[in-house]
């Protein structure tokens, strides 16, 4: 793991407006992630865990503060050079995996690579290779109601990796599965982390699912709580 | 995989939806095909009709006849190249519902006025010119009886009667089968000898129904027109002498305002299915609302989102719109037949073609840009937030 941070999140507020009442999710908040880094986020629901995964992945802007991924300062980018950047630098994992019901595993996780100028044979040798590394080769032109939730996720994954991102966000990304496929997916991405070097990012409400990462933030009322618990 | 594939897979997730959507469509573009053909053919009289060709009726109304002394006054008038005569026969093959469009007239002027209409085999013209009891029959009248050059047939009158056999049937010999010389010229007619019908009909003798002639240039239509009525003011058979495209249109008129309600049957077809469609694709995209969160939150530029919801309004007016012109194409082939005697030529022309292409277009673009716009604007968080 490098020193060098892949995040820096500097003096980062979020309000929100309803009504005529503001909601202040969180106030000059600070972060910094190290490449190769995996942490675990875990906090209340209303916390802001989801809010601050969106910021790092160029979804959502802060009202206020810096948000610097990968080299470049995105809080200040403009729409399509954000689209850009998000296409070449993250890799999304959701709870309910997002699918596109009408279309196989394989055209699911070929999609990113639509906005790459990559011919029709190199992109499904890339689906092949991502489907592989979750062991989903046999289930190319599976749709994704012909498959089980652990089976979903990790097309998800595969998803998320075929562009071959800096940084992978996943919110919640158990949260839908039994304990024994979340294991799995998790397993999946400590590999991601550890042999193929991706930071990633996971927002959970699973202390188990947060001992698979490198380390867990504790993030409540806004405030990281508790900073830097060694995970196993 | 590229964005027409999306497209066509977003289109057709729920099938039956994309296909009664589809059905809407096609029914509204069969109607556009084979009314706006229809207009088309039965308007071909004004529209087709020659720049050069007068027509003089009796000015009372084209049913009231005039003295067939009239002719060569009009022939004397300066400007006229040719003028003819025809008279209406009111004929039919066997049985009234065997209707023949049939005019009485004199050939050889008459074929020199109308020259630019017609086809002739040349030694078919001039055995019709030779024969006082032959008939040039159109090539979609012999077509639908089965004549051939040669035969002999009746034709029978609802006018007038035979003097010589005292019915209302003529004996005809087929000197010639004529075909349409340029687009829009209709061939659900015959000619024959005015001399020959006029010579054993039992009343109006010497009297016509109408002096039809070329000018030597359009710029003296009206000039020559207005010197033919001045001829004839006064007298106890007025004329009024109009263009070709003008006769041709007030005898259309005759039947109503064909363009109104072609326009307005398919007016209302149109803004039915634009209501239908628009509504429906306002739905599906709605319902797609995560999904296309998804497709921003991966990297897809608002645009391209824009022009994937779009072509997908637009792939749809278009397989919709293209099966109902092909159905409507057929139809014209099958109805051509039918109705060839008020609507000759009745086919799927290119005009309508294109201006369905543009409806088309038009209506996809109007059914898709609302819910283009939605997903163009749809937030990320909102998007991925929604259930």
């Amino acid at each position: 793991m490098s020193n060098a941070p892949l995040i820096r999140i500097f003096k980062a507020s979020k309000r929100f407006t309803k009504g005529k009442e503001t909601i202040t999710i969180f106030e000059n908040l600070n972060l910094s992630i190290p490449q190769g880094d995996f942490v675990a986020i875990m906090g209340p629901s209303g916390s802001g865990k989801t809010t601050l995964l969106n910021l790092c992945g160029g979804i959502d802007r802060p009202t206020s503060g810096e948000v610097h991924v990968a080299g470049a300062r995105i809080d200040s980018l403009p729409e399509g050079a954000l689209s850009k950047w998000r296409a070449a630098n993250v890799g999304f994992i959701f709870q309910f995996y997002n699918l596109m019901p009408m279309l196989t595993a394989a055209k699911n996780v070929e999609l990113p690579l639509l906005l790459t100028k990559l011919g029709g044979a190199e992109r499904r040798k890339r689906v092949e290779t991502a489907l592989k590394l979750v062991n989903l080769a046999d289930r190319l032109n599976h749709l994704p109601r012909e498959m089980s939730g652990g089976q979903m996720q990790r097309v998800a994954i595969a998803r998320a990796m075929v562009s071959d991102p800096t940084l992978l966000l996943c919110d919640e990304p158990t949260g839908d599965l039994d304990r024994t496929t979340a294991d799995e997916i998790l397993k999946t991405l400590q590999l991601l982390n550890r042999e193929l070097g991706k930071t990633i990012v996971m927002v959970t409400h699973d202390p188990e699912a947060a001992k698979y990462a490198r380390r867990t933030l504790h993030l409540d009322k806004g405030v990281f709580t508790e900073r830097d618990v060694a995970a196993a | 995989m590229g964005d027409l594939y999306l497209i066509r897979k977003n289109l057709f997730r729920k099938k039956t939806r994309a296909v009664l959507m589809m059905v809407a469509i096609f029914v509204a573009f069969l109607l556009f095909g084979v009314l706006g053909s229809f207009e088309r053919a039965f308007n071909s009289g004004e529209t087709g009709a020659s720049a050069t060709r007068l027509v003089v009726n009796n000015k009372i109304n084209f049913t009231q006849p005039m003295p067939i002394a009239y002719l060569n006054r009009v022939r004397a008038v300066e400007g006229v190249r040719v003028a003819s005569h025809w008279n209406w026969f009111g004929g039919y093959f066997q049985e009234p519902r065997n209707f023949v469009i049939s005019f009485a007239v004199e050939p050889d002027t008459y074929l020199d006025v109308v020259g630019t209409d017609y086809a002739f085999v040349p030694e078919e013209k001039a055995a019709f010119l030779a024969d006082r009891g032959s008939i040039a029959v159109g090539d979609a009248v012999a077509k639908k009886f089965g004549w051939q050059v040669g035969d002999r047939i009746p034709l029978t009158s609802n006018i007038f009667t035979n003097r010589s056999t005292g019915n209302r049937t003529w004996d005809f010999t087929i000197a010639a089968i004529f075909t349409p010389a340029r687009d829009l010229v209709g061939t659900d007619v015959v000619f024959f000898h005015y001399e020959y019908f006029n010579e054993t009909r039992s009343f109006g003798r010497d009297f016509i129904g109408s002096i039809v002639l070329e000018t030597t240039d359009p710029a003296l239509n009206d000039k020559v027109a207005d010197a033919i009525d001045a001829l004839f003011a006064n007298s106890p058979f007025e004329t009024k002498t109009v263009t070709e495209a003008a006769f041709n249109k007030a005898f259309a008129e005759q039947l109503g305002n064909i363009t109104l309600i072609v326009t307005l049957v398919v007016g209302a077809a149109f803004v039915t299915i634009l209501m239908i469609v628009g509504n429906t694709m306002v739905m599906a995209i709605r319902e797609r609302t995560r999904e296309i969160g998804v497709l921003k939150t991966l990297g897809f530029p608002n645009g391209r989102i824009f022009r994937m919801v779009l072509g997908e309004s637009l792939l749809l007016s278009f397989i919709g719109g293209g099966l109902g012109l092909a159905a409507a194409y057929g139809a014209c082939i099958f109805l051509a037949p039918l109705v060839g005697g008020f609507a000759p030529g009745l086919t799927l022309a290119l005009p309508v073609v294109l201006a369905g292409v543009g409806f088309m277009v038009l209506l996809g673009f109007v059914t898709g840009v609302i819910p283009a716009m939605n997903a163009l604007r749809l937030n990320i968080v909102t998007a991925l937030g929604r259930d």
